[in-house]
Parts: C-alpha cells; structure tokens; sequence
C-alpha cells in the first residue's frame, strides 16, 4: 500500500484485506489458540470473535489516536498496555453480561492480550495512520477473526453435536471427535488445505500458511 | 507430608500430561507450530521456556499475593502479569547477553519468541484462579513447560519425517501439521480421567 497516497485507500478495501487476503487464521496462520480453543459451539465462537473484534478497533483506535505520543523505543510495551487496558474492559463486560459463556471462555478471553495478531496490526498500520484508517483496519481484521472462527465452530458443532446454535439440526449419532479437542485441530487444518486449494485452483496462488509465526 | 507431596505430584502430571497445554487447552500452538520444524530448535525451546515459566509463575504469585490482595487490585491482573513476564523476559535477555555470551547465542532467540507464547500468561492467572499456594505454582509452572516440551518434542521428530513425504501439493506445510496434531491430540486424551483432581 506505501505507493498509494492514504487518502485513496478506501475503508472498503481495508475491510476485505483484513477479511479476506490477510485472514487471521486461514491466511497468517497467528493467534491460533482461541480457534480451536473455543470453537465446540458456534455461540462462543462468536463470542470470543465479537471479544476480538472490539479490542483489535479500539486498541487500533487508541493507537493511532496516540501515535505522535509515543516514543518509539518504548512502543512496544506502551501497546501492551493499551491492549491490556481493553482487554480488562472486555472481560469485565464479559463477566457481567454473559456469565454462562464466560465460565467456558473467561481464561481465552484473557489471553486475549498475548495475541500477536493485535500487536502486529497496532505495529504495522495504526501507528502510521489515521483514526479512521486504523479503526477500520481494525475493524477488518478483527471480523476476518470473528468469520474465521464462525466457519470452524460451525462445522465442529455440526458434526460433533448436530446442533448449530444450540437448535438441533441432524437428528442422526452425531461423531464425538468433533467436539474432543482433536476435532479442532482437525477441522483448521482441513479448512485450510481447502482454502489453499481454492487459492491455487482458482487464482494461481502458490498456497500459502507455509511461515507459520506466533 | 507424604500426602503433600502426592498431591503436587498429582499436580505435576495434571500439568504437564493429563491437561497438557497444547494438546487438550490449546494454548501456545503458535510457538508450538513455529519451532517445532527441527529437533534442535525444539530442545532450545523447552530448556529456555521452562525456566521462564517457572521463575515467571513465581514472581507472579509473589506480586499476586502480596501486593495486589492486600491493595485490592486484584481486577488489574491481566495488566500486572503481562507486565511482570514482558520486564522479565527483557530482564533476562539482557542479563543472559552479559554474563553468558555463548548461552545467549544459543537460547535467546527462543527468549524473543517467550512474550508472544500464551501459556506464559495463562499460567499466572490458573495460578491466581485456582489460588494456588507457592510450592503449587512452582509445581504447576514446572508442569506446563515441561508438558510444552513434550509436546514440541513429539511434533518435530514426526515433522523431520513428514518432511520427506508425499503430501498433496495444497496441504503442505502447515495444514498437515494440524491434522497430524489432531491425531496426536487424540491418543492424548487417553489419559483423560487418569487423576481426578
């Protein structure tokens, strides 16, 4: 994007970048612990999803609002504490307004805060851009999540419990290893081979997940 | 005593193999799927993060029970452990590039990766949830890295293998690390039930 000026690059474009070519999961394969984590039910899923969401806008948001505030020798540890800052906001709502849900999904929410894909995007984009850029930066990013992990806990619900959203579906001996940890593992990394699949079928792509990061 | 001492032990393979972190709690498979590509790099990593884990659940524990519960900050936690692992392991990387140059040159760039790996805040706050006491903290940090370990050693010797297989073209490379994972998931949860604590 250096060559474009930043007034032309569109909160659309910016939205389906984080959605779709820079895919948290599928594409960049980081912040991979909730994924399978927390996918056994499309509820927590989006739960954990939305959670991610509003932390990566407003710590993108906060950032960009500070940018010209912080030294860059400490930016570092300045953004953990902003997004420690918002994930306590978010986990605080949490424990208050979805107690059932956050028995199950209290401890990912926290760690929330070790997430690498919010760090890189507050690095790479918000503290070299607008609040508007940065909140919709944010904004794309955090929903590529939030789909990513709908897609997975859809399939593992499915499967393993033949329930989606708690409504049964399939009436039939749903297979247990779907919802086992196992299963989890197993749905991502078939989601993504069939993701490369398509990306070298369809649009010449030489099929990507290969770096691996943390 | 000797009741004690069961029940760390207890804790102990709870820990490390029972709830391993990577294969029944999902956490720090980023680390996990990063360096366990060779054997080499995944022994560096288990050395360098279990004395992390240990010393970091320690700390944690004495900042948790000793300052934050008698200030009543205890909401702050989140904030305070990222805090305390972050200065540590930048604490230690400079201490380890001082004093012994030959060591850092072979373990500090697992020391780098250590702040991003989730398990490293997640086991300050079970510590703080479960209101562990101290020894049980150690015992319980000492669990989860070495349990990490185990986990990273299994991976990579069958990586290094998998190198040399015949993979469809679309699964190379990280997908079929996930479903080789799932498998081993699954003889992991063998052990499921074995201690009921």
């Amino acid at each position: 994007m250096s060559h474009q000026h930043q007034e032309k690059v569109s909160y659309w474009a910016l939205l389906k970048n984080g959605v779709i070519k820079e895919n948290t999961i599928f594409r960049l394969v980081i912040s991979l612990c909730p994924a399978i984590a927390v996918t056994n039910s499309v509820r927590n899923g989006f739960l954990l999803g939305s959670a991610v969401l509003f932390v990566q806008a407003m710590v993108n948001s906060t950032v960009a609002l500070l940018r010209n505030f912080i030294h860059p020798r400490i930016r570092i540890p300045i953004f953990m504490l902003i997004i420690s800052g918002w994930v306590t906001v978010v986990d605080m709502l949490m424990a208050a307004y979805a107690r059932a849900a956050y028995k199950e999904i209290g401890l990912y929410i926290q760690i929330i805060v070790a997430f690498a894909s919010i760090l890189a995007r507050a690095e790479v984009f918000a503290s070299k851009n607008k609040v508007g850029a940065s909140f919709f930066d944010g904004l794309g990013s955090g929903l590529g999540f939030l789909v990513a992990l709908v897609i997975i806990s859809f399939f593992r619900e499915l499967l393993g419990k033949g329930t989606l959203v708690g409504v049964t579906i399939v009436p039939v001996k749903p297979m247990l290893i779907m919802i086992l940890p196992a299963g989890g593992f197993l749905v991502t990394g078939l989601l993504m081979g069939f993701f490369n699949w398509i990306d070298m079928r369809f649009y010449g792509g030489k099929g990507a997940g290969g770096a691996g990061g943390h | 005593m000797e009741q004690e001492f069961l029940k760390l032990f207890e804790l102990f393979i709870a820990a490390s193999v029972i709830n391993n972190f990577v294969f029944t709690r999902f956490l720090g498979l980023c680390i996990f799927f990063g360096v366990s590509k060779k054997m080499e790099t995944a022994i560096g990593m288990t050395i360098t993060f279990t004395a992390v884990m240990v010393v970091s659940a320690a700390l944690s524990w004495l900042v948790f029970f000793y300052i934050m519960i008698p200030l009543e900050i205890t909401f702050l936690k989140i904030v305070i452990f990222i805090g305390i692992v972050a200065a540590f392991v930048q604490a230690s990387d400079t201490i380890m590039r001082k004093i012994s140059p030959g060591l850092y040159y072979k373990l500090g760039v697992y020391l780098a990766l250590i702040a991003t790996n989730c398990i490293i805040i997640a086991v300050p706050l079970i510590n703080a949830g479960e209101k562990h006491t101290f020894i049980e903290s150690l015992v319980f940090g000492l669990g989860s890295g070495l349990g990490f370990g185990l986990a990273l050693t299994i991976m990579a010797s069958i990586r290094e293998k998998l190198e040399l297989a015949d993979v469809p073209r679309p699964f190379r490379g990280m997908p079929i690390a996930w479903v080789t994972t799932a498998l081993i998931a699954l003889a992991f949860t063998g052990f499921s039930g074995l201690i009921t604590l």
